[in-house]
């Protein structure tokens, strides 16, 4: 059967599975809609939790950027992890037992304040915008790829799929449907895994084989043979390098990990269990079923950097026939380059590929001498190395189609749980809340499902006409989410005296200062050439990233957030009262309005 | 943060407590072995790793999952010491 056939199996059947799972498990309260009844099992939850956590950028992205980074990237892998760690302990129980649906409830209620409830409501749903325009587009990108249609077609495709369950089934239908995707897109992403490092070291289980010796008779382990090949063409040693020095990675990890206990979508997962109890094991489950992808991440990685340069680099560097000739490229180099994805330019016309640093000066004098003209590998995306991956170690054609499926997996879980946080902050908050306090649960029902279509159209309008960034993007939703809802949150818990104007200074503090810091280096509203200081080293605070600068901006909202609490008047009492009670875990009901 | 009083303040005592060791052993790993101190760790290898490569690639991770399930079972037992757990 042809690789095309076999993906619009593989892939029909996994979405017919998704819908029948929305269908059966449709919403009929605004307690199943908000929060699936409050009656889901830790370990289930869990599960969900891994699939709506890990995004297209996650499953597509992650092991290229590890793959061109090496050490370096690992920000991205204790970032995205360590964060589980601050939620379980500092957030997750504490908001169980105060037992409400949303976080802008929570900062309404315990800062008794409307207006800190609207600007909880505007920094959520700008860090979810920013994050969900990526996830489109991945489903786009996938759709189009594999169905072989325009983007844009794959885009709508997306779209109808993501407003069909979302919108049925709300957070019931999507807990039990994202327990489906956890287990298409794991299995999608261990299994070539498992065979590649398999091949390259004789070690089937990839966290093993990263740490093996090569199995290609060298004796040399996995990790020095990687360095020794990538270091001989002039690249950086992959178990050394940096992003951008060690200040960078270590403020990015830091942003990365307050993000994600700040991202709405990721807390209101823990508001879907039974009890307290429950809320601090789940927050467990949901990082073992992570980890699971996020230690073959690294594997994936390497392994596929590996395969990729001694693809190109066949023998001694230097010598005429070392390099692999145009003519003799495999089928999925072929692939790739109508894609777009993947440039060769012969530069010397030898009608061989030469694939070498040539920013490195040493590198450049030594290649010169072997007649060589620069870099011909002008474009690999680094985007296409999970994708790619099964082709590269030639695997079967029902292992790459479901690696599309798992693709489409992730993508279309994460949206839906965002989708879903944005659609709860408009009916729930602003309507009910605030603008509306006596509508009836059946209006409110119809309100958020209108209001998850509108957001369904805006990502989907905005993932049409992507605004000219892409991977970053994701970053900097976590910086937001980071430097306004975590500490509000933490803040909310840990400190009694917090009161609302403290509040409310410091969430518009700390999403101010990473706004512009953002703006200035990227443009304002990421609009190209309004950005009045270049995107470079030399023009960052202490050499941090825009990227990584949630951290910086979660410091401000803290200390902006303590000193105006101490000059203004302390909380009333039943605040204070209502902070001792959610301490405790005795008396945790479900979640209610 | 606030001044002890009564049992109560006993409770969040302890869980304070449970969380500062939580945290101190989150940041050492992750930042202190995997980063601040990873090009001294790299001298040492573990298998084919050099260890502060590894810690930020594979063992923070493990780590990670571990200390969650740590602090839940710790916290069950503090819950049912002070007598505020669930049912």
């Amino acid at each position: 059967m042809d690789l095309k056939t076999m993906t619009y199996i593989v892939v029909g059947a996994t979405f017919a599975l998704y819908l029948g799972i929305a269908f059966w498990a449709r919403a009929g309260s605004t307690g199943e809609f908000y929060v699936a009844g409050g009656g889901v099992h830790p370990i289930a939850n869990g599960m969900a939790t891994g699939a709506d956590w890990m995004s297209a950028a996650s499953f597509i992205s992650m092991a290229g950027l590890i793959a061109y980074n090496g050490y370096g990237a690992s920000l991205f892998l204790m970032g995205w992890t360590g964060g589980y760690v601050l939620l379980a302990m500092l957030l997750a129980p504490y908001l169980r037992k105060f037992g409400k649906f949303t976080v802008p409830e929570f900062i309404g209620d315990r800062f008794y304040s409307n207006g800190a409830r609207i600007v909880a409501v505007v920094c959520l749903i700008l860090a979810s915008i920013t994050y969900v325009i990526g996830q489109m587009k991945g489903v786009g990108v996938a759709f189009s790829r594999f169905l072989e249609v325009e983007y844009d077609t794959g885009l709508y495709i997306g779209m109808a799929l993501v407003f069909f369950y979302a919108t049925l089934g709300g957070m019931k239908g999507i807990t039990y449907t994202q327990i489906a995707q956890y287990v298409v897109l794991i299995f999608a992403y261990t299994i070539p895994a498992i065979f590649i490092s398999m091949n390259l070291t004789g070690n089937p289980l990839p966290q093993l084989g990263l740490g093996s010796t090569m199995a290609d008779g060298s004796g040399m382990t996995l990790l020095a043979k990687l360095n020794l090949v990538v270091t001989e063409l002039g690249f950086k040693e992959y178990t050394t390098q940096t992003m951008a020095g060690r200040l960078d990675m270590f403020v990015y990890t830091m942003s990365l990990m307050i993000g994600t206990a700040g991202l709405p979508h990721v807390i209101v997962r823990f508001f879907t269990v039974p009890k307290v109890k429950d809320a601090r094991s789940s927050a467990g489950w949901a990082l073992v079923f992570i980890a699971i992808l996020y230690t073959t991440a690294p594997a994936v990685g390497a392994m596929a950097r590996l395969n990729l340069m001694q693809t190109i680099q066949t023998g001694e560097i230097g010598s005429p026939e070392g390099n692999l000739s145009y003519e003799a490229r495999p089928q999925w180099f072929k692939n790739w380059e109508k894609t777009g994805l993947l440039q060769f330019e012969d530069k010397n016309g030898d009608g061989r590929i030469q694939y070498y640093n040539d920013a490195n000066p040493e590198m450049a004098a030594k290649a010169e001498q072997f007649g060589w003209k620069g870099n011909e590998m002008v474009k690999v995306d680094r985007d296409i190395i999970v994708l790619a991956n099964p082709e590269i170690a030639k695997l079967p054609n029902w292992v790459i189609a479901l690696v599309a499926a798992g693709g489409l997996a992730a993508a279309l879980s994460t949206a839906a749980g965002l989708l879903l946080a944005i659609s709860s902050a408009i009916s729930h908050d602003l309507l009910k809340g605030v603008f509306m306090k006596g509508i009836s649960e059946k209006a409110e029902l119809r309100a958020g499902r209108i209001s998850m279509a509108g957001a369904i159209i805006v990502a989907g309008y905005l993932g049409l006409n992507p605004p000219g960034f892409a991977a970053g993007t994701v970053a900097i939703a976590f910086g937001l989410a980071g430097a306004s809802i975590f500490p509000a949150l933490m803040l909310g818990i840990f400190y009694k005296r917090m009161n609302k104007e403290g509040a409310i200074a410091g969430m518009i503090a700390g999403i101010s200062v990473t706004m512009l810091y953002v703006f200035q280096h990227k443009g304002i509203l990421f609009i190209k050439g309004t950005e009045f200081l270049g995107d470079m080293g030399p023009n960052w605070f202490l050499g941090i990233q825009p990227n990584a600068f949630g951290a910086i901006g979660a410091v401000v909202n803290f200390a902006v957030a303590i000193m105006v609490a101490k000059m203004t008047t302390e909380p009333p009492q039943h605040i204070q009262d209502l902070v001792e009670s959610i301490r405790t875990p005795r008396g945790a009901g479900g979640a209610t309005h | 943060m606030e001044k002890p009083q009564g049992s109560g303040d006993a409770y969040w005592r302890a869980t304070l407590g449970l969380l500062t060791t939580v945290l101190i052993i989150w940041f050492v790993v992750s930042f202190g072995f995997g980063i601040i101190l990873q090009p001294m760790l790299d001298s040492i290898m573990l298998g084919g790793y050099p260890l502060g490569f590894w810690f930020a690639q594979q063992g923070s991770i493990y780590i990670f999952v571990a200390l969650i399930f740590f602090y839940a079972a710790r916290m069950g037992q503090i819950d049912r010491d002070h007598d505020v757990h669930e049912d």
